[in-house]
């Protein structure tokens, strides 16, 4: 049996959720821990909390922020943002994440991409994927979408997995922001070129979107922040849309 | 929960993962939790929880070399309370074909082996628990039917002391019991209220001991 996980989304700065569009326009959405326990009790299958500014200097601010919120959920708990060594890793998880998420440090050094499956397991290794289209596919971008790679989406996903990625994040950026829907070419095309699970990123305007994240993009989780923050949707009615729409998930 | 004796249960912290979850879900239900990296601090516990993460021959090397290989073996020979989550189930077999090399604690004569093909791996996802021994302390509740957290790529392959499976690709192996001795595949501290609910029947058979 197969069955699809949802799981909100904390951006987190300084310490607080925010959420804006393109990962610009922040808009204050809250306590990160506060919002994470609503959010487990609610019936969130896991929480990603992704810190979007992650300078050196903010990096005692974020174990915090982890600590916290590990101290209230128990449910699974990813944490991407700064995570640049092995040894920034193991901080996170030492703070009680499940999981790190690596995005540009993981273009910049792969390697580290095997270290940390190597020491702490696959199981806890999330790679992190900005795309944006051009002509004939998609393109590796960092730094919010400012910042091109020149690396084909599909490519690098294949290889992070290689690499000992257990989990790919995969997130439009041109539609992260925008409420028009997840790019389910995109996530179609990941899914079918890697083994393993892929969570849907970027661009959820309605329940409907995460619908098709799963029945038509063929990711193994939807991930979704301002329609869970802003009170627009609850994890519940996610789940239920889900479930009438014929996918499995755990009842919440 | 406030009882005025909270059983002592010894966390066995071997340098794998996030233990903290696993402290915090056994101090939410009831027991007095320490996480322990020498033998010595888990002397006199009324139960024993041996997590695991990541890969069987890591797993089973680290373990050794903590020291802590001997706290494990003396539980299970002494029938203390021992409860395997994740990768500390597989370790209670004798060994797992993700690492034919490595050694388990071999309480349980099986093998553990891949996932069915044809199956994403890992297995990263919650899944409904199947009852298959009507006798089990572990299952007994309403655990039959509940939705549990599973990450893995390998599990045991059925046999007396399984107690429960879930299904990807077929039965899978989701929880062992023998005696005290107490397997989850998935992880209890990570599956909400339902998770919470093993952990405390964990729990109440340490606090038997104390």
């Amino acid at each position: 049996m197969r069955t699809t996980r949802v799981i909100p989304c904390l951006d987190v700065t300084g310490g607080r959720v925010v959420k804006g569009v393109g990962f610009v326009d922040l808009t204050d959405a809250g306590d990160p821990a506060e919002l994470a326990q609503r959010y487990g009790e609610e019936g969130a299958d896991e929480v990603v909390l992704l810190d979007i500014t992650a300078s050196s200097d903010e990096r005692d601010t974020l174990i915090s922020v982890v600590e916290r919120t590990a101290e209230r959920i128990f449910v699974p708990l990813t944490v991407g943002g700064g995570v640049r060594s092995v040894e920034d890793a193991r901080r996170l998880l030492r703070a009680g994440a499940d999981k790190v998420s690596m995005n540009t440090a993981a273009l910049a050094n792969p390697s580290l991409v095997a270290e940390v499956a190597a020491i702490f397991g696959r199981q806890c290794v999330v790679v992190a994927i900005d795309a944006k289209r051009r002509q004939g596919g998609w393109e590796v971008v960092t730094h919010g979408g400012r910042r091109p790679t020149g690396l084909d989406a599909v490519t690098w996903a294949v290889l992070a997995q290689r690499l000992g990625a257990g989990e790919l994040l995969v997130t439009s950026m041109d539609r992260d922001g925008t409420r028009s829907g997840y790019d389910l070419e995109l996530l179609s095309g990941i899914t079918a070129a890697t083994s393993v699970p892929v969570i849907a990123s970027g661009g959820v305007g309605g329940l409907e979107d995460l619908v098709a994240g799963a029945a038509v993009g063929g990711a193994d989780a939807v991930l979704a922040a301002s329609i869970f923050h802003f009170g627009s949707h609850t994890v519940a009615e996610a789940k239920s849309a889900m479930a009438q729409a014929g996918l499995v998930v755990r009842p919440s | 929960m406030t009882t005025t004796a909270r059983p002592r249960i010894a966390v066995l912290d071997y340098g794998i993962g996030n233990l903290r979850s696993a402290e915090r879900a056994l101090v939410k239900m009831g027991a007095d939790a320490v996480l322990v990296t020498e033998a010595d601090q888990a002397r006199g516990a009324d139960g024993v929880v041996l997590p695991g993460v990541g890969a069987f021959g890591p797993c089973a090397e680290a373990l050794r070399n903590s020291g802590l290989e001997s706290v494990a073996l003396r539980a299970l020979e002494a029938q203390t309370p021992f409860l395997g989550i994740c990768v500390g189930l597989q370790l209670l077999y004798s060994g797992s074909q993700e690492d034919p090399t490595a050694k388990g604690l071999g309480a349980f004569p099986g093998a553990v082996i891949g996932l069915p093909e044809g199956e994403k791996r890992p297995q990263m996802q919650w899944n409904r628990l199947v009852a298959t021994r009507g006798d089990s302390v572990l299952m007994s509740g309403d655990a039959d039917g509940s939705w549990v957290y599973f990450v893995h790529s390998y599990a045991p392959v059925p046999g007396p002391e399984t107690v429960a499976t879930c299904d990807y690709g077929g039965p899978v192996v989701a929880a062992v019991e023998s005696g005290p001795i107490w397997g989850t595949q998935f992880h209890p501290e990570k599956s909400a209220d339902a998770g919470l609910a093993f952990l405390g029947r964990f729990v109440a058979a340490c606090a038997k001991e104390n």
